[in-house]
């Protein structure tokens, strides 16, 4: 006979004990009903800081249970529970029986009783409709002009809230009732680098002092804080810790502990036979578990339990990896030296922004724990170690070399999320079933929770021989990093020097172009110089853009979209002399559509004249830097985002790079030039400019991520120059940025540590780089006209020229020309 | 044999177009080691007359153009497609006679 389970909450918990237990049931004997409060189905909330990237809840979903047994009320609040007869009462006025029923009724955000709590503009942080709330909050005050805020708590959500509020515009001040921020992760040596490293990013850190109170003062609140500092605010996060929400335990008498918490045996079984509590409402041997990992344990054994089963809760890690503002942070195992005679280890670098803390037992023979700040590349090898032999002196774990080669054992857990071992990991990759990090994830699980472990998933896949080929094509080993740092280092400068010392063969359509790129970037001249020429695809050859019919297409440089008068009527002129198809792009700017081989010299003759110079339409270099009209002429406008664009633009044409380079500049946060959409994006604040990376259009949209903010002008060029050249010596073959940031290893933490932290030392050699194409830049259609071989090869026929080719036709549609479209020729079969 | 143009006009790895007398277009091609090929100049999966303008290279060591509009290869001295095995542009018979290239009908 089927029983009925009725479950409360359908936050990550409980939406894992549905999706266990229907998996595990397989003869049905379980219905499933739940009643969720929350009027969307359970999401990522471990993700829930990422909203703020896409305001897109969607990317937040769980897989959802289709699944006629369960059945998913939301928005209906459980508010009784008959324990004599088995039935729950919700809001909605549902009486609903059960045979078993769980309580996955998660926790609360804790506000501490601050006076003015409650006003407008004080927030917690918890659902996806607290961070609509504080959106709201912040756009309200934006349009006044102002982003000042507070998060009360610095602990780890706390420091996510704040760059979340940073995200915003916001530049935040965070509050901390401890002595420093993250006290329950971090010691006193890695806080006090944590703070150095947060203030760089523009947060002000307040420690050991609290609120007092907070007053509404016209549009504003004015915060005081116990030390007698007074914040003027627009916005208040609160983030001073959660409290697990055990009130229907409390008030149908389950037993509850004495700092809260529903009681339950390892088991996960509370006072009541028939009641299970799972997840951050539990407590369980004492201990309330405000993390993920733990209640999905609970989830499985309760799973197992209802079947049967005998499964006990294992007891939890509660190691933690902060991942978000740009500062590794992270803490595992007894990171506080708890362990009676625990001897710990510190190598604390000021200078690289670094420091790292092992706690080893009395005889330095085991590793306990520890607290990685600044740089956390380690945390996938040490946690796994906790409780195992250390190799080796315990200093070489975090010595600044990378100490000795790490070796997992096979029990160890890879993902701590999932509960994944080395060994799972390794069976999957060696039957096959995993050829790379994607098909591990499918397989496993692993690598799909936080993502900490993803490092370590590569490392395994190489340590099985399993090898991504990096290979360009079939002529050259290599990726095009590697053949960039190649000719970079050894000063080549041909693609016969190259493939003859470095590939095999005579060269294809893959390595010609890619090959020619590099050399463009390390400014060998005009890309229609020498040999360079017969690299170039059609496009860079002709320095036009090849169309359907074989004519091509013609685009002047237009920066930031703004012309004069007499600018756009010598384009309306060249195109009505030609009889070109004209159009305006998305690109803000004009493209002169139809134009032969024989027609562009002459073309391109009247623009250069008039002072056009190529737009690289053609190139996989800078193309555009759209801009908004900004502060000249907009009232909102807060920067010159017209003249930011143009210098922007003429220091990067020409640039040549593994993909096109877009770029766009708005004047301020209603960001009307979609800066967001583009390889590097600027968006002017009150104070300077908000630097984004790595947005894309196209295939694949993506919104970019923050980099700096409120940099003045000096240093946001800086900044886009080491990015620029490090994209350009780093990225694969037509790799765009948005690919290229999220295929590095370390992704935009990385990022921001090597060209915002000179992490790597190379920032000087990058911006030498850049001044050095600055320089050199000419532009590439005066150069083929001015040289009489290059304007040669710029003719239809060798034995006719001038002659038109005669497959070409037009018609006309709209008033203009467009191609006759060519019929597919008889072919040889 | 048409004359079309001097050697001299080649540049190693590329391709020029040139127009038969019956309005034919070809594009000929200098490879690396000096040999001079000549194929139909229209390709056969746009109708666009563009193979003169395609790269030059191999695969696995066979000579081929490359179509610059959607990238098929052609072998230089068969005209087949290596992507499309039963599609094939026309060979024409080539000579070079005292530094002139000249090309004929297939
Ligand atoms: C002309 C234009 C369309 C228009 O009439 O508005 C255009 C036309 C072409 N685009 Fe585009 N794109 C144009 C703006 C865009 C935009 C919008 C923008 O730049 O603001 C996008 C999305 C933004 C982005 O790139 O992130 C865009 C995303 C693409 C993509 C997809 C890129 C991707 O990362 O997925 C391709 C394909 C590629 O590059 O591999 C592409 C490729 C092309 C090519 C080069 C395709 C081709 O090989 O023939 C088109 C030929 C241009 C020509 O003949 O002149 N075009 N293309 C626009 C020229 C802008 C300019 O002034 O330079
Ligand atoms: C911003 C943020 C970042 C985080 N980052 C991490 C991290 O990096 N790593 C990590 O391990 N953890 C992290 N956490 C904690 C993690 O999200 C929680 O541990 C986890 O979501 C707990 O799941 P749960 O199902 O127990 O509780 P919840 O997700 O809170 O779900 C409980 C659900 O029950 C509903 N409910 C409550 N009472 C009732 C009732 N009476 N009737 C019906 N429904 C009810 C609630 O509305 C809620 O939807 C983070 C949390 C936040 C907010
Ligand atoms: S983005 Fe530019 S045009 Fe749009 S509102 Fe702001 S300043 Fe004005
Ligand atoms: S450890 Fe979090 S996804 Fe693997």
């Amino acid at each position: 006979m089927t029983r009925t389970l009725v479950v409360v909450g359908h936050g990550m918990v409980g939406h894992r004990l549905v999706q266990a237990l229907r998996e595990k049931d397989v003869t049905d004997q379980w219905r499933i009903v739940v009643f969720a409060e929350e009027g969307r189905p359970a999401y990522d909330r471990v993700a829930l800081s990422s909203y703020v990237d896409t305001w897109d809840a969607d990317t937040l979903s769980l897989a959802p249970h289709e699944d006629p047994l369960v059945e998913l009320n939301l928005n209906d609040l459980v508010v009784h529970i008959d324990r004599d007869d088995k039935v729950v009462r919700s809001m909605s006025g549902r009486a609903q029986p059960y045979d078993a029923l769980v309580l996955a009724t998660g926790s609360v955000p804790f506000v501490p009783p601050v006076p003015g709590r409650d006003l407008p503009g004080c927030h917690v942080y918890r659902t996806i409709e607290d961070l609509d709330a504080i959106r709201a909050t912040v756009e309200g005050a934006h349009s006044s002009g102002r982003h000042a805020g507070m998060v009360l708590g610095g602990g780890l959500l706390g420091l996510e809230a704040a760059n979340a509020l940073r995200g915003m515009g916001i530049s935040p001040h965070v509050v901390e009732l401890g002595p420093r921020l993250m006290p329950l992760q971090v010691d006193e040596g890695g806080a006090g680098l944590l703070r150095r490293l947060v203030e760089k990013l523009d947060l002000t850190v307040h420690t050991g002092t609290s609120a007092s109170s907070i007053e509404r003062d016209g549009d504003r609140l004015i915060a005081k804080l116990s030390n007698g500092t007074e914040l003027d605010l627009d916005v208040v996060v609160f983030s001073a810790g959660i409290r697990p929400r055990d009130q229907l335990a409390r008030e149908f008498d389950l037993a509850v502990g004495e700092r809260g918490g529903i009681v339950v045996d390892s088991a996960c079984r509370t006072s009541d036979e028939n009641i299970y509590a799972i997840g951050e409402c539990a407590n369980i041997g004492g201990v309330v578990y405000g993390l993920v990992a733990p209640g999905y344990s609970m989830a499985e054994v309760v799973a197992d339990r209802l079947l049967g089963g005998t499964a006990e809760f294992p007891g939890a890690d509660t190691s933690t990896k902060l991942k978000l503002l740009g500062v590794d942070v992270a803490s595992f195992g007894d990171a506080h030296a708890q362990t009676e005679g625990a001897l710990e280890v510190v190598v604390n670098d000021a200078v690289a922004g670094t420091y790292a803390k092992v706690v080893v037992s009395d005889d330095a023979k085991t590793l306990l724990g520890g607290i990685l700040v600044g740089d956390a590349s380690k945390y996938p090898v040490l946690r796994p170690l906790v409780g195992r032999p250390v190799p080796g002196d315990p200093v070489s774990l975090i010595g600044p070399a990378g100490g000795v080669e790490l070796s997992l054992p096979n029990d160890a857990q890879v993902c701590s999320c999932h509960a994944v071992t080395k060994q799972h990991i390794v069976d999957v990759i060696g039957s096959g079933e995993a050829v790379d990090v994607p098909g591990i994830k499918a397989c496993t699980k692993a690598g799909t929770g936080c993502g900490s472990c993803v490092p370590m998933l590569k490392k395994l896949l190489s340590e099985c021989g399993v090898e991504q080929s990096k290979a360009l094509c079939e002529h050259f080993e290599q990726s095009r990093a590697e053949l960039f740092e190649i000719v970079r280092v050894t000063g080549i400068t041909t693609f016969t020097e190259l493939i003859s010392r470095y590939g095999r063969g005579r060269g294809c359509d893959l390595c010609k172009p890619a090959v020619a790129s590099i050399l463009a970037s390390l400014d060998n001249g005009h890309v229609l110089e020498g040999e360079q020429a017969v690299l170039q695809d059609t496009n860079d050859r002709f320095l036009a853009n090849l169309q359907r019919n074989g004519t091509y297409s013609v685009v002047p440089r237009i920066p930031g979209g703004e012309i004069t008068p007499e600018k756009l009527i010598v384009i309306g002129e060249v195109a009505r002399d030609f009889g070109l198809y004209t159009k305006i792009t998305g690109g803000q700017r004009i493209d002169l559509f139809g134009a032969t081989v024989d027609q562009l010299p002459q073309i391109w003759k009247r623009l250069v004249d008039a002072g056009f110079e190529s737009g690289h339409a053609y190139g996989k270099a800078l193309r555009t830097v759209k801009s908004c009209v900004g502060t000249t002429w907009c009232r909102y406008g807060v920067q010159d985002s017209v003249g930011l664009a143009i210098e922007l633009e003429l220091r990067y044409r020409g640039l040549r790079s593994p993909h096109k380079l877009k770029s766009a500049v708005s004047g301020c946060a209603r960001e009307c030039a979609e800066a967001r959409g583009k390889d590097f994006g600027v968006i002017a604040t009150e104070k300077g400019w908000n630097l984004y990376v790595g947005g894309n259009g196209g295939f694949t949209p993506r919104h970019a991520d923050l980099l700096a903010s409120d940099v003045d002008t000096e240093t946001l060029i800086k900044l886009i120059d080491r990015f620029l050249m490090f994209y350009i010596r780093t990225a694969d073959r037509l790799q765009r940025t948005s690919t290229w940031i999220e295929g590095l290893e370390g992704g935009l933490d990385h990022l921001r540590a090597v060209i915002v932290d000179d992490s790597l030392g190379i920032c000087a050699d990058l911006e030498a780089a850049m001044a050095k194409h600055v320089d050199n830049y000419a532009d590439e259609w005066r150069g083929v006209l001015e040289d009489p071989e290059k304007l040669a090869r710029f003719t239809s026929f060798v034995n006719a020229p001038g002659t038109p080719d005669p497959t070409i036709s037009f018609r006309e549609e709209r008033g203009q020309k467009v191609p006759v479209l060519l019929g597919i020729p008889e072919v040889v079969r | 044999m048409t004359p079309v143009c001097e050697l001299s006009a080649l540049q190693p790895e590329s391709g020029v177009a040139a127009l038969l007398p019956d309005g034919t277009q070809v594009a000929v091609f200098l490879t690396h080691d000096g040999q001079v090929h000549a194929l139909g100049n229209i390709d056969p999966f746009s109708g666009a007359a563009v193979l003169a303008r395609g790269i030059v290279g191999d695969r696995g060591g066979v000579p081929v153009v490359v179509s610059p509009v959607y990238k098929q290869a052609f072998e230089l001295s068969t005209g087949k497609c290596l992507d499309d095995p039963s599609t094939a542009v026309p060979v024409h018979p080539v000579r070079v006679a005292d530094g002139i290239v000249q090309v004929g009908s297939p």
